[in-house]
């Protein structure tokens, strides 16, 4: 609707925006492009194609990695892409302030933690696992990194406020609504994080000698579960809201879309335990519990594969096509948009096969902390998620810049490159985790022991796979700077997708985002005080950190 | 809400195999007692050498014929480095550490759990192969956690 905006008091606005989008956007695909060069470096390490120098060691290159890659490139450009959701759903006059203020407190938190990765005083990897204490400054980095969302968030949540007053009786705008959910759930996830911070910054300062390592890791995998549903939920806004427009298409029903958002809000945080099974001092029926909760947010995603393949089937329909072929062969699959994010949908089958594994219960034991699990977050925040981010680039950089996109073909590269590289990587990496490979390991050889032999070669194609990614990640990084940069203008936008107009009206409730947030933060209590009341309850050693790097 | 045929069936079909996973794994916990390791046990991790039994790491074999094997994990290894256990043997593993947190991985055996300073981690497995078995800390403890490893020779 927004695109009609013609006022140029309106039009200022709108480049103030587009300039603050923009800049999440674009340092999200930094992180990428540098946090990916260490991902690189490992699988050649991993795979004795290189020694890793002593300047830049292995565990110092997995932090970066880790960090940059899960907390940065993904926080940045779902933080970019709420903007623009409520941006270019609710035009109004609004101030940047506040959005201003959240990017650069994220900016500054993450080159602290950054720096402070690379100088080699924070070899903690990304989970900052404690005994192991890092310098205060990484602690104060990932502090204001997730400080600095909660100022986006705020921005979000304000715009539904806003909304609601000035258009009562009214449903919340679809993408909108997906956006305050992402939202509504991430501040009560990070509470988690926030919480755990409070415990690590005054620990690592020296003002208190010891620390209880099972209540950090508690708060830690209550915050980090979560953690990957919000890059989820930022795939699938993605995938509900703006695809359908790459081939002409609609949302396939809005109810269940705000349906499918409001189950992962509620149930995406009570599940963390799912992360401790292999863990003493949490008796088995929390682990039990957590993963009943786990199997009620696979539900949502049941949701989304329907939603997703009926919305093409009616659109290729209404086209003319016949049948499971006839679909599939008039999708869009020369636009990168559509083939980056339907190769991202492929990749989650196996994603989601995967991660029902995981989190069954007794299952786990063959899996826990084998290159299987390295597997598994590969193919799905490296495979649905940034290549839906990546396709969405795509779309973004041209509607936010006025330009037209610089050489789709080969962004069409990219998303085969990164589709052929990712299913080769993460196979082998699930493969060499079932023959029992750890993971966080520089070298596998283990001095020729007896049972490492048959690792080796799944850690060739991995770093094999590795390659083809980070050939992609380049393309990827060439054509979002040249759209920038070298190529024409041009008037384009990156549309959201109406709802079928036969669909049935939204109920009301489904849009009182305040009362399912309670909700979810209910079933988060719930879920979690046993186990915190069972680990006060037993005498729990303190101890004190260690630099063992 | 009008809910499609076609997605009612869908869902059913999903709800229904994740109701199949769940029976199976809770009769496999209940009835075999296929439950991951839980074991709350605390013990102060500036005086394991001192603890019995930990001050005397490695096998012991108990009155039913079964064997327990105490483990102490330690940047960056284990003790014992090396342990012989008998064909057939059942063995139950305690470990715990005495600095930072570790793994306790023997792959292809199902003995995996997580070692957390301050706590005793435990799992058993019944040893019925003879040859040997590789035993890594698939945690990352530090500097050196690749060269974390130990053997246990089945015979």
């Amino acid at each position: 609707m927004s695109a009609q905006l013609d006022l140029p008091s309106m039009r200022a606005t709108y480049w103030a925006e587009n300039r603050l989008v923009l800049a999440h956007v674009y340092t999200s695909t930094a992180a990428l492009v540098i946090g990916a060069l260490f991902g690189l470096l490992q699988a050649f390490s991993r795979a004795n194609w290189i020694v890793m120098p002593a300047w830049l060691d292995y565990y110092r290159a997995l932090t970066a990695h880790g960090v940059l890659l899960a907390l940065v490139f993904t926080t940045f450009f779902i933080t970019g892409l709420s903007l623009f959701n409520v941006y270019r759903s609710i035009p109004r006059e609004r101030m940047m302030t506040v959005g201003w203020i959240g990017y650069w407190l994220m900016l500054i938190g993450t080159v602290m933690a950054a720096a402070t990765i690379l100088s080699g005083n924070a070899t903690v990897l990304y989970t900052f696992y404690a005994p192991l204490k890092a310098h205060p400054a990484f602690y104060f980095g990932a502090t204001f990194l997730v400080l600095g969302t909660w100022f986006v968030g705020f921005e979000v949540l304000e715009h539904v406020w806003w909304f609601r007053k000035h258009h009562p009786g009214e449903p919340i705008p679809l993408v909108v609504h997906g956006t305050a959910c992402t939202w509504a759930m991430w501040f009560i996830a990070t509470i988690g994080i926030v919480t755990e911070m409070l415990i690590l910054i005054p620990w690592s300062l020296g003002w208190t000698p010891t620390i209880n390592v099972m209540l950090t890791r508690m708060l830690f995998w209550y915050f980090g579960h979560p953690l990957v549903y919000f890059w989820i939920m930022g795939a699938y806004l993605i995938w509900y809201n703006m695809i359908p427009t790459t081939y002409g298409g609609k949302v396939f029903s809005d109810p269940l879309t705000r349906l499918a958002f409001i189950m992962l809000l509620v149930l995406s945080t009570p599940v963390g335990l799912h992360h401790e099974f292999l863990e003493p001092g949490i008796a088995p029926g929390w682990k039990w519990l957590h993963m009943l909760l786990t199997y009620g947010v696979v539900l949502p995603s049941f949701m989304t594969a329907f939603a997703i393949f009926a919305s093409f089937e009616i659109a290729m329909q209404r086209r003319g096509k016949k049948g499971f072929i006839g679909t599939i062969r008039g999708l869009p699959w020369t636009d990168p948009t559509f083939s980056a994010a339907a190769f991202g949908m492929i990749l989650f089958i196996f994603g989601g096969f995967g991660g029902i594994v995981n989190a069954s219960y007794s299952m786990d034991v063959l899996v826990h902390n084998t290159m299987w699990i390295v597997g598994h977050f590969h193919v799905t925040v490296g495979g649905p998620v940034a290549l839906t981010f990546i396709g969405a680039t795509y779309r973004l950089v041209p509607a936010l810049t006025g330009r037209r996109l610089w050489a789709p073909k080969l962004a069409l590269v990219q998303t085969w490159t990164w589709f052929i590289g990712m299913a080769l990587m993460s196979s082998a990496m699930h493969t060499a985790g079932l023959l029992g490979a750890p993971r966080r390991t520089s070298d596998v050889t283990y001095m020729g022991m007896q049972g490492a032999a048959s690792w080796h070669p799944e850690m060739v194609l991995t770093a094999v796979g590795g390659s083809l990614l980070y050939m992609s990640i380049l393309m990827f990084a060439a054509v979002a700077i040249g759209t920038r940069f070298v190529n024409e203008p041009a008037t384009t936008e990156f549309p959201f997708a109406k709802t079928d107009e036969q669909g049935l009206p939204t109920p009301p409730v489904f849009d009182r985002l305040a009362r399912w947030s309670a909700l979810a933060l209910g079933l988060a209590v719930l879920a979690y005080v046993g186990p915190f009341r069972e680990l006060f309850s037993q005498h729990a050693y303190l101890v004190p950190g260690m630099r063992t790097w | 809400m009008h809910i499609h045929r076609l997605e009612r069936a869908w869902l059913t079909f999903g709800v229904g195999m994740l109701l199949i996973f769940l029976a199976t794994i809770t009769t496999a916990a209940v009835v075999d007692g296929f439950v991951p390791p839980s074991h709350t046990q605390t013990i102060d991790p500036t005086h394991v050498s001192q603890t019995p039994p930990f001050d005397h790491p490695g096998l012991h074999k108990l009155a039913d014929g079964s064997y327990e094997a105490y483990y102490v994990a330690q940047i960056f290894s284990f003790t014992p480095h090396d342990l012989v256990i008998p064909r057939g043997a059942h063995v139950t593993f305690y470990v715990t550490s005495t600095d930072v947190v570790h793994g306790f991985s023997i792959p292809l055996t199902g003995v995996n759990m997580m070692v957390v300073p301050g706590w005793v981690s435990s799992a058993a497995h019944t040893f019925n192969q003879p040859g040997t078995f590789l035993l890594v800390c698939n945690e990352y403890c530090g500097a050196g956690h690749q060269l974390m490893a130990a053997q246990i020779e089945v015979k």
